[in-house]
């Protein structure tokens, strides 16, 4: 008899992952069916992080409620932050002066390196491999190094504010970025000589875990984990933001749809932000670093959207404004929670073996899902 | 001779010399209670932000293995400490408490980060979460931060060192 995948029958096992689990990178549950060792359907059971960001953020004013958008995806703070005051901006209609938009784009792509390379050595870690780790936080550090010297802080900045930047850059940021990127090439090929390579590693990644270019746009699924099955959906490129259409960058896009199609993305994706900010950090226009807006906003009446590219996908802000100072309603797109949903799709008929290297390429961060 | 004055050099308050030498005096649990100290194994348990410090602090950088907290373990039945990084909501409080029963005695806890002290920046107008890790389980140190720096968090893990040493965590307390 030819059981359905999909349906629990009897001997079906059924396990637990989490909320305490080291490989849900925080405090994910999965309730996870098994027919010997066949994953037949995986169940994301979400709470258990949800801190009522949008409800709290209809209670505080526009500049406020950015700060706690930091908290949300920490991994991408500024360009969560970027996000926020884009949609703020769209509603007053102000301009940015382009010394912020160039500071904001670099800010945007250091994150966006900082992420994936907490990604990388966190994925390796998933995989039984400790070493990547250290190498992975050895880079990362120096750019925490830059935005504390910046923004005051490591990892929750608050740095880009509707009308601009909330300070100045430091006078030692340009020459920090061009020694972090002289470090971060001389170290890059030690990522592929370590994992990339390995054959181990690539064993375990190719041929898992297929998600199809269909399923990917039905699901939502945006950011390297969409274009590892071929889909193109880099915000930067298609909807340009801030001057990101007068830049030479690709995107990176892989055909395969399986894990190791995921994890190629985001290695090239990082060669990119290089690339960009290579052409940006000789050339930060002078100016102001900030437009004069007054001290308590207030939206228009209106619905006012806008999306950016985050290190894990499209994250849009819809602000509903009734023309107050406080948000009617905020609502937060967050890539986390679509690529999530793809989880029980990808992993149906794989080995519950392979469900940590699936997991780790779709780079999950829980507070970004439940919010 | 001479070893026994560093000894005494070694565990100030601890180790006693008698005179004329030869025999060293101390309490049993001085002892046990300073090695203790020195191998506490940290639950991997991070719920938020504070768990990318936590994660630094694991580095090379800041490195905490320095201290004998290298050994991170993924089961609540083989950790001693549990360090609360990030904000508890109404859902994770069962959870929280039920990993910290599941720890062996001794344990100790540390609050990390405004969230787990009080809220933090979601103390108003949030339904979900929970004020404060210590309205779930008992709390010996707390650090401050938002997130805190991994000077902080090693500045914290040391103190519980300490209280440790001098028997003073809650669990010491309570059980005489």
């Amino acid at each position: 008899m030819v059981e359905e995948i999909g349906n629990t029958t009897e001997g079906d096992l059924i396990i637990n992952v989490g909320p305490q689990h080291p490989a849900t990178h925080g405090v994910l549950h999965l309730i996870i069916t098994l027919n010997g060792e066949t994953i037949k359907k995986v169940e994301p059971h979400l709470g258990f992080i949800h801190r009522s960001i949008e409800k709290m953020c209809e209670s505080l004013s526009y500049r406020q409620f950015i700060y706690v958008t930091s908290r949300m995806d920490y991994l991408s703070s500024h360009i969560n932050n970027h996000a926020c005051a884009l949609t703020v901006e769209k509603g007053l209609q102000i301009e940015v002066p382009d010394r912020a938009k160039v500071i904001r784009i670099l800010m945007d792509e250091l994150t966006r390196i900082a992420s994936h390379e907490l990604w990388w050595g966190a994925m390796a870690m998933d995989l039984g491999a400790f070493t990547p780790f250290f190498h992975a936080f050895r880079e990362r550090e120096s750019i925490n190094d830059i935005m504390e010297e910046t923004c005051g802080a490591r990892l929750t900045m608050n740095y880009i504010v509707p009308g601009g930047l909330m300070q100045d850059i430091h006078p030692n940021f340009q020459k920090r970025v061009k020694d972090f990127l002289s470090l971060y090439k001389s170290k890059i090929h030690e990522y592929d000589e370590l994992i990339t390579g390995n054959i181990i590693f690539q064993n375990r990644m190719k041929g898992v875990g297929y998600l199809s270019p269909e399923d990917a746009i039905s699901f939502g699924v945006t950011g390297p984990a969409a274009r590892g099955s071929g889909v193109s959906c880099d915000i930067r490129k298609l909807y340009p933001y801030d001057g990101y259409e007068n830049l030479q960058f690709d995107e990176i896009l892989e055909t395969a749809g399986d894990s190791f199609a995921r994890y190629m993305v985001r290695i090239r994706e990082m060669q990119q932000s290089v690339r960009i900010i290579e052409q940006l950090i000789d050339n930060i226009p002078e100016g102001d670093f900030q437009t004069k807006t007054k001290a308590v906003l207030k939206l228009p009446k209106g619905e006012f959207y806008t999306r950016v590219e985050t290190a894990r996908g499209e994250f849009g802000v819809y602000i509903v404004s009734e023309g107050g100072t406080t948000p009617y309603r905020i609502k937060f797109r967050s890539p986390g929670f679509s690529n999530l949903s793809a989880l029980d799709k990808m992993a149906r008929g794989e080995k519950l073996g392979d469900l940590v290297a699936m997991m780790g390429t779709l780079d999950l961060v829980i507070p970004d899902i439940d919010r | 001779m001479v070893e026994q004055t560093n000894i005494s050099k070694d565990f100030p308050g601890q180790v006693h010399e008698t005179p004329g030498g030869g025999i060293v005096l101390s309490k049993l649990d001085d002892l046990i209670n300073w090695a203790r100290s020195n191998s506490l194994w940290p639950l991997t348990f991070a719920t938020s932000c504070c768990g990318i410090e936590y994660m630094s602090v694991a580095g090379a950088k800041y490195d905490f293995s320095r201290f004998g907290f290298e050994v991170a373990r993924a089961s609540p039945r083989q950790a001693d400490v549990i360090i609360i990084a990030g904000t508890i909501v109404n859902k994770m409080a069962p959870v929280l408490k039920r990993l910290y029963d599941q720890m062996a005695d001794p344990k100790y806890v540390i609050a990390m980060g405004a969230c787990a002290i009080s809220g933090g920046p979601f103390f108003y107008n949030t339904y979900s979460v929970v004020k404060g890790a210590d309205h779930v389980i008992p709390v010996d140190v707390y650090v401050a931060g938002c997130p805190p720096r991994p000077e902080a968090l090693i500045h914290a893990l040391m103190t519980l060192q300490e209280k440790i040493k001098m028997g003073m965590t809650r669990e010491q307390i309570k059980a005489g």
